[in-house]
């Protein structure tokens, strides 16, 4: 079972709790942008085996949205993070980088 | 190959059984092949069997990280059925389940194919407008379903209770020519079949990269070392995102667990498959006399091959409003299975950025009935580079808003 903190409220909630976001830090595209463009945003998903970030809702909680770094190959939980941001913590990657060396993830995108 | 036939049992039975062959040869992987399929699940025997039976080409390498039929292909709720709304998703569809009706006399193996019928009920006014939208799309697609009333639902699964508090049973989808087959036969039987026309099947063999010059395709890396092909086909799954990565580019895609579940062996009680899509559950009876019920999906990416526990309970209690009796039966057994879901819930069957790769996923949670049509129109795409089954369902398809909206009409259970 899935066990996320909240960053917000500091519940440990278990999944029933929360609702799943999908992909992390997505650059957002809207009118002016070319079809390429549009179409990463929209489509386009990340989908490792291993290492991957996802918003999170603490739905029958606080009700906020929020990050975590997550291994999809063993569900383990490296963190979580406030919503308002476009990269993880340093205290997070460093943990990543400690407990699997050698991952990556698409570059983390400017959020302007 | 010997065939199997009453008489191969007879002949056996009087020398003990000591005659029968392996079903498929094991052999170490040759250095070239024309074509290398990456997974021997249903999908990718398939298409190797049609690449040999349609086409005349045998020198192919189907390559398995694990064992043979045993990723999804052995983990579905073997339903059969192909009452799609969306035109290219039911002609797929239907070619498959047309295949399915004569596949134990083409590959001469029991697959168990059962037409026992299978019934979608609607339980709201919106899945009651839905499935005679449906109804009406199948009539001119050729897929032969009908639009039932409860009573007759009640009359061909006199279990069910109609009348539920929260979801009442308003009718149903029905079609009499679906129903389950065998899942792991269906593999065997390809696979024999396959080995048969000289294909080799390499079993606990990784792909670890795949190797390109110029832009197109020359050959994959592996665990028993590198093999070189002409062209590849991509036929994984849930792993799809992975491969893909090897060859360089990126799929519209996530993977997702999707459970199931058998209840305890009991006497027949019900000789139709019956789908409850609002409330995310399908129910069976296989020929042991379990229950085999299947759920929905997570939300969330995985590759675990298991899924969340409250997903088991919501998925039961779902069921034991419109099956009362489910209430008494213990559940024997639980699997899960990562399954790749597209952005509109249909597949992907298409070439890719890189030349000669070949990519077939996104089948999502509804691979295991498709397996015969997928197999066949991906052969005829690698050996032709066309297939008028795949037209539809290209990687360029959501760019284009060409999407094949199987979500909104096939609900979750799909």
């Amino acid at each position: 079972m899935l066990i996320l903190e909240c960053p917000y409220c500091g519940v440990k909630a278990e999944e029933t709790e929360l609702a799943a976001g999908g992909e992390a830090h997505l650059k957002r595209f809207g009118p002016g942008s070319s079809d390429d463009e549009f179409h990463d945003y929209l489509f386009m998903r990340e989908n490792p085996k291993g290492v991957h970030f996802e918003r999170w809702r603490h739905a029958n909680g606080c009700g906020k949205w929020f990050h975590a770094a997550r291994c999809t190959m063993t569900l383990e939980v490296f963190g979580t993070y406030t919503a308002q941001t476009s990269v993880p913590t340093q205290e997070i990657i460093d943990k990543i980088a400690a407990k699997r060396p050698g991952w990556t993830w698409r570059e983390f995108a400017d959020e302007k | 190959m010997k065939r199997y036939s009453v008489f191969a049992v007879a002949r056996e039975a009087l020398r003990y059984h000591t005659g029968w062959e392996r079903a498929w040869r094991s052999p170490e992987p040759k250095r070239h092949y024309d074509v290398v399929i990456v997974g021997a699940g249903g999908h990718g025997l398939a298409t190797a069997y049609y690449l040999g039976k349609n086409f005349g080409i045998t020198n192919v390498a189907i390559i398995e990280k694990g064992w043979l039929g045993g990723g999804n292909t052995g983990r579905n709720t073997t339903i059969i059925r192909s009452n799609y709304l969306q035109d290219p998703s039911a002609a797929i569809y239907e070619k498959a389940r047309s295949l399915y009706e004569t596949m134990s006399q083409d590959l001469n193996y029991n697959v168990m194919f059962s037409p026992r019928g299978v019934i979608m009920l609607a339980q709201t006014e919106h899945e009651i407008r839905g499935y005679k939208r449906t109804a009406h799309a199948n009539q001119q697609q050729g897929v032969q379903t009908e639009w039932i009333s409860p009573e007759r639902v009640k009359e061909i699964v006199p279990i069910i209770n109609l009348d539920g508090p929260r979801y009442p049973v308003l009718g149903g989808l029905y079609q009499e020519r679906g129903g389950t087959a065998r899942h792991d036969a269906v593999a065997w039987g390809y696979a024999r079949a396959c080995s048969d026309m000289g294909m080799d099947i390499i079993q606990k063999c990784e792909v670890t990269g795949v190797r390109t010059e110029n832009g197109r395709t020359v050959g994959v890396d592996t665990t028993k070392g590198p093999i070189d092909c002409d062209k590849i086909g991509m036929i994984v799954a849930g792993n799809a995102s992975v491969l893909s990565e090897m060859a360089g580019f990126r799929l519209p895609m996530e993977s997702v667990a999707l459970q199931a579940m058998v209840s305890e062996p009991i006497k027949p009680c019900m000789d139709v498959v019956v789908m409850a899509n609002t409330v995310h559950g399908y129910m069976s009876q296989s020929d042991k006399g379990e229950m085999v019920i299947g759920g929905g999906t997570d939300g969330f990416n995985n590759y675990t091959q298991r899924g969340s526990f409250h997903h088991i309970e919501e998925t039961v209690r779902a069921l034991v409003e419109t099956f009362p009796m489910v209430s008494r039966l213990k559940m024997l057994r639980q699997w899960g299975g990562i399954v790749d879901v597209t952005g509109d819930r249909s597949p992907i069957i298409s070439k890719t950025p890189v030349q000669n790769c070949f990519i077939n996923c996104g089948w999502g949670t509804g691979g295991f009935k498709s397996i015969p049509g997928s197999g066949w129109a991906m052969a005829e795409l690698m050996a032709t580079g066309h297939s008028p089954l795949t037209e539809e369902f290209t990687i360029n398809r959501f760019k284009e808003g060409k999407f094949i909206d199987e979500s909104v009409a096939a609900g979750v259970a799909h």
